[in-house]
């Protein structure tokens, strides 16, 4: 969807301020979420892309206002709603007011390092690659109402195919209940010119992660 | 959260006193459902407090910079370079480290949510995942080096790789030059957690932190 995640090229919002000597939490609530993200995900109550579709579906003003790991709760509160895993009226009273439904596993203190590891988002391949690094590409033009990682600023436009990471699962098919739909990951690469025009920056150059549907190929002679 | 204050409406309370209240009762709430663990809770947070942090991520880099056989496979397979040494934590499958040289800068960033190397880096920090940071790496990251006070050679390629799927990014800095002979230790006190980002560089041995 086109929400106000996404980012990319806006003006508008000012300097970046870092913060010296910045805690990994400022207050210990936020704290508490992270863990409750981290051990939901890995109940397997949702996948890292239906936080990401919960937060950009967030009303735009709450989403600019809100901290983040205040967004963080307000998509995980949406997500356990959605799913039916804790009801409205439990969400009201502060305590579970039913059973809950089974989940595939629990986080424990017993596997909690080997629970924190970084899932692997590989899956099996459908079909060869269609791209290999060097062939020029054009990405797609697409708006969907979904969830995708095609970022506005890299619709419509030429690059390289730079890298190429497997197959992975597709977060645009994952966040809207279609499985994990593997597809080819490439780099593409962009001159800064071909996104921003001829005021950018000659220096530079802007890559995406772009998985192979938000890919068409360039037929030999285009510009 | 200078604004959180809230002194207009002393009757609600503050702001930060609701977020507080709501994140027990969600707490509360899985807890009693069964699908967390209020002492597996504490364990995940004192990680993230105390265990993972850039100093993951500045080992690695003063070991390639001492050891070209793994700077090699680093660049070519991070994830599986990494898992060779022991002292850091497993990065998982899809870890892409990207190499300064004199001609280009590397620069990192997630325009779409705030995707991030956390084995590496920690958690990462507030300005990372802001509207400020986000909206201008990809249009105009020498603006965005200036606010970090970094200042490159008008001529510096900068690439800027934004982070749109799982794959995570680290950069390579560039090591300061009169450090040949330190120890891996002594280099990794040089890495910066801005220098592996690529909105900061490594540090000078005389900015080296005691």
């Amino acid at each position: 969807m086109n929400g106000i995640h996404d980012m990319g090229g806006m003006d508008g919002f000012g300097k970046v301020e870092a913060e010296q000597d910045e805690p990994p939490f400022h207050e210990a609530w936020e704290g508490r979420v992270l863990a409750m993200q981290r051990s939901m995900g890995y109940a397997g109550a949702w996948h890292i892309d239906d936080t990401r579709f919960a937060q950009e579906t967030l009303p735009p003003q709450t989403y600019l206002a809100a901290s983040y790991y205040w967004r963080w709760t307000l998509a995980m509160e949406k997500n356990l709603l959605k799913r039916g895993i804790v009801a409205a009226d439990e969400l009201a009273a502060g305590h579970s007011l039913r059973p809950g439904k089974p989940l595939p596993r629990r986080m424990t203190t017993e596997i909690v390092n080997a629970g924190l590891t970084r899932a692997s988002f590989f899956r099996q391949q459908q079909a060869p690659a269609r791209f290999k690094p060097g062939d020029r590409v054009r990405t797609v033009n697409i708006h969907p109402q979904g969830h995708t990682r095609l970022p506005r600023y890299a619709r419509d436009k030429v690059g390289t195919v730079e890298l190429i990471h497997g197959c992975h699962a597709y977060p645009d098919a994952v966040a809207s209940g279609r499985g994990d739909d593997p597809q080819w990951l490439y780099t593409v690469v962009f001159d800064g010119r071909e996104i921003w025009g001829p005021d950018a920056d000659p220096t530079l150059t802007v890559s995406i992660d772009a998985f192979e549907p938000y890919l068409e190929p360039m037929a030999s002679g285009q510009p | 959260m200078a604004d959180r204050h809230d002194d207009h409406h002393p009757d609600h309370g503050s702001e930060l006193s609701e977020m507080q209240l709501r994140v027990r009762a969600l707490e509360t709430i899985l807890t009693e459902k069964g699908y967390v663990d209020p002492a597996a809770l504490d364990a995940i947070v004192e990680t993230y407090e105390t265990k993972v942090g850039p100093r993951n991520g500045a080992l690695v880099v003063a070991r390639a910079w001492k050891d070209p056989g793994f700077r090699k496979a680093l660049l070519k397979d991070a994830s599986a370079a990494v898992a060779t040494l022991g002292h850091v934590s497993p990065v998982g499958d899809h870890l892409v480290a990207v190499e300064n040289t004199p001609t280009r800068h590397n620069m990192i960033v997630c325009t779409l949510c705030s995707c991030y190397p956390w084995e590496l880096l920690g958690l990462p920090p507030v300005w990372y995942k802001s509207a400020p940071y986000r909206s201008r790496a990809v249009k105009d990251p020498r603006s965005v080096l200036g606010d970090f006070g970094v200042t490159l050679s008008k001529d510096t390629e900068i690439r800027v790789w934004d982070s749109t799927a799982e794959t995570r990014f680290i950069v390579l800095p560039l090591q300061p030059s009169g450090t040949e002979d330190w120890t891996e230790e002594q280099l990794a006190d040089l890495v910066t957690r801005d220098s592996m980002i690529g909105t900061g560089l490594a540090l000078n041995p005389a900015e080296r932190r005691q």
